[in-house]
């Protein structure tokens, strides 16, 4: 009995102490998590979780004074890549804002005055143009934040839904009836 | 006898060739219209380089390759372009795509020919500039741009595989093409191997196709062409996948992502040769191609179709029969079912089989997977698929990925022998698309975020220039101030020097908002030209306000530069 | 039109074609069963077949599954067979019942029905059967022109369903402990193996009788071989491995180990090594895998033999490498078509 449990102690003293200095060893510097949240999170800086942008959102997940289904560009995709990330359960969508089809905005040019107050408003430097000129988007680095769509005074800024064409189209996840289709 | 290898796995569906290999390849008649895409091939878009209304000539560009990888796409025949639009084209999403149509005017008049009897007079450069302006893509269904793949330096290609194993069932264009036009595949071949530097040339055919062995051999004797073999393969499915195939000859397993080149072997299909060589000794681009129409039909038999040709009018010609539920572009294994019985013909179509309820039954319900292997042992990439399976329709993509998802060829020799009927290849699809579009979006999720903190780090950068700039007046100001010791209401305003631009900048885009207006006030289209005077007053009316207000703009400007 | 997607041409042998080869292939081994025990066992048989087609149909309907597809595909005959041959014919009809009950209804549908189960169900059944009702479970019959008394085909139905002997006829007269477990029993008593084995109830190899019933299932696996319904690697490596650990004891000390060849011959390994262990849900999918669980669960079942409480390891074995099979299956993933050794 007593050697049972001696043994037992020894062993466990043993473990602790290889936990202990693997935990040494193999520390890491900084806070990771909050980069690891950040690199699954979509990047729109649009601020619709209520943060004003993705890194301040994914530091506020990792203090864990956020939820993880606030965000909607992400989807319902992104809340199973952070529930995966942070070993928690999956939760539906949460936030004030609902997921909607990815979309690019657009400037109706002719109704463009130039006043660049669109140009800072983006945060991934979207939007090319100067003062009085006209502006215009460059579609491919537009992650379709909406942030250019209300400071616009005259409007002229839209969103429209990324249509589905050769390129980006996907297979489809196949369905398929347990049943004799006659 | 040169020693064969072996592959893993592979099945013996029913060949079903003989329906449609009796009969020599046909001319098809002129279709009523081509409807050509600009998009047949791997890599970016042709450019539409013809407007609508244009008349063009056989053989004539009308889409220009746009970028490294992209390829030519040009008249199959003299006509009218009638439109240049999105159109469903011959791709399983049904999803448009950009295409020329074309109104043949039956003159068939070709452009202008400059036939190149000596090549190996022309540049290694020169070659491959000819193969891409004459639109030359892999012709076995892979449709990558030839001569990209037409690039080595020396000594780093031995083999150069011609394949003409053609194991799907049903298709025989490889094996007509091969019995008819064997001289001019041999000579294609010339070409790719002088560009290859390559060794010796392989051509591999499945002994299903004793007639184009024959054909070959004796066109290789006749054109004494040195170190060129044609080796009779093992008829097996999917013999004739480029990796299986390179196997089989050499004994080199090309896994996927890696450039055979880097091997010492490169592929093409016979098809693709004889192309290469239509280009470089008739200077004729590819606006043609061997089809073979099978299926339920009362005459299948293997046309030389234009590209653009609609489906329905190519089977149009083998008789047709009724109960036709759609056409199957490929073979039976691999191939895609049409979105429309009207698309055109690409140059991937190597085979339209016109699907029946009789020749393709309806599956019989799927039941869970119940391990069994079979797919595992007809694998010839030696994966496991009933592990993709599993992973692929959980959506575990990371563990997909794991198991070799992506040396999966999608060959579907795993469904064939499914005893619980799994549309397993469809799931590899799904995963494969999806994977994909993650990465897709895990870029543009970097691209993002790279561009969000270079301009956070920009913003930071500026204000802190701007507080030095500040700190600097002031100290000068300072300084000033200690040398003159007076008026200190200077260093007041000067400490707020951003007051007034904000004012001015509301200012600003408030004009410019009431410059707008005007603006769109003013707009009168396509009537500038009869204007009353009192519209000729208001627009000098206009005009005056919009110089004041650029006046003002210049000055707010002005300032909003310091700001 | 065939589906919307390529392949569109498909020709597999079906799971219930597969399934019905596998119930094709136990027939000489129920036929020789049948002449050497007497017909008591196609009552089990029925018994079993009719309670899992009727459990599986209950439990489809409770999930709202489709019914037809599922029933025909003869694995749930081919679980209550496989179980209704574990146990001893003479069993109470109610214990035929309750085992493949719990086999279809806990360890398979529960688990997620077909191809989801992670135990082989026939062999769950089995488990608790002989741990719930240990005694029933010895009652085997005594093979014909061994016994004192045999019954007849109506008296063996009377006991099965009512419990009920004829006057004068004891239990004990009519079944008897399998040979493994005599076996076992003897050497307890400090019996020599050679003397144990010169009792009546031992045949030429093992067993009398129920070694001619091992050698019919030996053939109907070597027919599914043949057919190559099932692979190699399973049942060889189990009888090899079970051959050669029976053999090294047998060696080293011939007074206490019996031979080989009577391991092979007895007990539930033949019928294990070509139906049981092969179950292809329950058992690994790489070839390097197979061998390895086979291998192991030969290991186990001569342990238990030798050493165990009870008297066959097979279905413990079995039990015991069917939870390993997810970690054998990850740690033998062959190399793909490639990226093999040598190549780049
Ligand atoms: S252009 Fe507009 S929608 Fe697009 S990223 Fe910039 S601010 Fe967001
Ligand atoms: S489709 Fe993929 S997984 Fe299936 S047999 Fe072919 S290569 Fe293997
Ligand atoms: S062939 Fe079908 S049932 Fe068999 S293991 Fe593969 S996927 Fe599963």
């Amino acid at each position: 009995m007593l050697n049972a449990l001696l043994a037992m102690a020894a062993i466990a003293i043993l473990l602790g102490a290889v936990l202990g200095y693997a935990a040494i060893k193999f520390r890491v510097e900084g806070n990771p998590l909050v980069d690891k949240i950040d690199a699954v999170l979509p990047q729109t800086q649009c601020g619709q979780c209520g943060f004003p942008g993705c890194k301040p959102y994914a530091t506020a997940i990792a203090e864990g004074v956020a939820d993880i289904n606030l965000c909607p560009p992400g989807g319902d995709e992104g809340i199973h890549k952070l529930a995966d990330l942070l070993g928690m359960e999956y939760k539906p969508f949460g936030g004030a804002t609902q997921p909607k089809p990815k979309s690019v905005a657009i400037i109706d040019e002719s109704n463009c005055i130039g006043c660049t107050l669109c140009i800072q408003a983006c945060p991934v430097d979207a939007i090319v143009g100067a003062a009085k000129q006209m502006h215009t988007i460059i579609a491919s680095e537009c992650t379709g934040c909406e942030l250019c769509v209300p400071p616009c005074p005259v409007d002229c800024i839209s969103m429209v839904p990324i249509e589905e064409s050769i390129a980006n189209w996907k297979w489809k996840y196949p369905v398929y009836a347990l049943t004799a289709s006659k | 006898m040169r020693t064969l290898y072996q592959f893993h796995g592979g099945i013996h569906p029913p060949t079903n060739k003989t329906q449609s290999n009796h009969t020599p390849i046909k001319q098809a008649s002129l279709p009523s219209k081509l409807v050509i895409p600009l998009h047949q091939h791997v890599g970016s878009s042709a450019k539409p380089i013809v407007e609508a209304g244009q008349r063009v000539l056989k053989g004539e560009l009308i889409g220009a390759p746009d970028g490294h990888l992209s390829s030519a796409v040009h008249a199959p025949t003299s006509g009218t372009i009638s439109a240049i639009d999105m159109q469903i084209v011959a791709h399983p999403s049904g999803i448009p795509d950009l295409c020329i149509t074309l109104i043949p005017d039956g003159l068939d008049e070709w452009i202008h020919r400059e036939p190149c009897d000596d090549w190996c007079a022309l540049s290694h450069t020169e070659l491959r500039h000819r193969l891409r302006q004459a639109g030359v893509v892999g012709l076995g269904g892979a449709v990558f741009p030839s001569d990209v793949k037409l690039y080595s330096h020396k000594h780093k290609i031995k083999t150069l595989v011609l394949n003409g194993a053609e194991c799907e069932p049903y298709i025989t264009c490889d094996d007509l093409l091969m019995r008819e036009r064997a001289t001019e595949i041999l000579q294609g071949a010339q070409i790719m191997r002088a560009l290859l530097y390559a060794e010796e040339v392989l051509i591999g055919i499945e002994d299903n196709k004793p007639e184009a062995i024959a054909a070959m051999r004796a066109a290789v004797t006749e054109g004494c062409h040195e170190r060129m073999e044609v080796v009779a393969v093992p008829t097996i499915y999917p013999g004739g996948g480029a990796k299986q195939l390179i196997r089989v000859l050499t004994g080199i397993e090309v896994a996927a992502g890696v450039r055979s080149t880097n091997l010492g072997v490169q592929c093409f299909n016979v098809a693709t040769a004889y192309s290469a060589w239509r280009a470089i000794g008739h200077s004729e681009p590819l606006i043609s191609r061997i089809v073979t129409i099978t299926g339920n039909v009362g005459h299948p038999q293997n046309f030389e179709a234009l590209i653009g040709t609609p489906m329905d009018e190519l089977v149009a010609q083998a008789q047709p029969l009724p109960g036709t539920t759609g056409y199957i572009m490929g073979g039976p294994m691999m191939g895609v079912l049409m979105p429309s019985m009207q698309v055109g013909v690409i140059k991937a179509t190597n085979c339209i089989i016109a699907a029946a309820k009789n020749l393709f039954p309806a599956p019989a319900p799927a039941l869970p997977c119940i391990r069994c292997t079979r797919c595992a042992e007809v694998c010839p990439s030696e994966l496991q698929p009933q592990e993709l399976y599993w992973f692929s329709k959980a959506k575990n993509l990371d563990k997909a990925e794991d198991y070799h998802l992506f040396d999966c060829i999608e060959c579907g020799a795993c469904s064939y022998v499914c005893p619980s009927n799994i549309p397993l290849v469809q799931y590899y699809r799904f995963a494969k698309s999806e994977i994909w579009a993650q990465e897709a979006s895990q870029k543009a999720a970097d691209a993002a975020r790279e561009r969000h903190e270079f301009r956070e780090s920009r913003i930071e950068r500026e204000k802190r220039e701007k507080a030095e700039k500040l700190a600097a007046k002031e100290k000068a100001a300072i300084e000033a101030r200690a040398l003159r010791a007076e008026t200190p209401q200077a260093v007041v305003s000067s400490a707020r020097p951003d007051a007034d631009p904000e004012n001015t900048m509301q200012l600003k885009i408030q004009l410019a908002i009431d410059h707008a207006k005007e603006q769109a006030a003013a707009i009168k289209p396509k009537n500038t030209e009869q204007l009353t005077p009192q519209q000729l007053a208001e627009i000098a009316d206009i005009e005056a306000r919009r110089a004041r207000v650029r006046e003002i703009a210049k000055d707010v400007t002005h300032i909003d530069g310091h700001s | 039109m065939s589906g919307f997607f390529s392949p569109f041409i498909t020709k597999p042998v079906s799971v219930s074609q597969i399934m019905l080869h596998v119930l094709l292939a136990l027939i000489p081994g129920i036929a020789l069963y049948v002449w050497f025990f007497g017909p008591a066992i196609l009552v089990s048989l029925t018994l079993a077949s009719i309670t899992a087609l009727g459990v599986e149909a209950l439990m489809l309907k409770i999930q709202n599954k489709q019914i037809a597809p599922t029933l025909k595909d003869n694995t749930a005959l081919l679980t209550a067979w496989l179980l209704a041959l574990s146990i001893p014919p003479l069993a109470p009809w109610w214990l035929v019942v309750v085992g493949t009950a719990f086999a279809i209804s806990i360890s398979k549908h529960l688990y997620g029905g077909l191809g989801n189960n992670p135990f082989n169900p026939a062999m769950i059944g089995y488990a608790v059967l002989i741990i719930s009702f240990p005694v029933h479970m010895t009652h085997w019959l005594t093979p014909h022109g061994l016994g004192d008394v045999s019954l007849s085909f109506l008296e063996q139905l009377n006991y099965i369903f009512q419990g009920v002997l004829p006057d004068g006829i004891k239990l004990d007269a009519i079944t008897m402990a399998t040979p493994l477990d005599t076996l076992k029993t003897q050497l307890h008593l400090n019996g020599h193996v050679q003397e144990i084995l010169d009792m009546p109830i031992y045949g030429r190899l093992a067993g009398q009788g129920s070694e001619w019933v091992a050698a019919g299932f030996l053939l109907g696996g070597v027919y599914l071989i043949a057919q190559r319904i099932i692979s190699w690697h399973i049942p060889l490596a189990y009888l090899g491995t079970l051959f050669a650990v029976a053999g090294l004891f047998h060696l080293i000390d011939p007074a206490h180990y019996v031979t080989p060849v009577f391991h092979l011959f007895s007990g539930a390994a033949m019928l294990g090594a070509f139906f049981i262990l092969t179950d292809p849900v329950t058992s690994p999918t790489t070839p390097r895998g197979r061998l390895i669980f086979a291998a192991s669960a030969a290991l186990l079942t001569y342990l238990i033999r030798a050493f165990g409480g009870f008297p066959d390891g097979m279905a413990f074995a079995t039990l015991l490498m069917n939870i390993c099979v997810p970690l054998i299956d990850a740690y033998t993933q062959p190399k793909v078509f490639g990226k093999k050794k040598g190549q780049s």
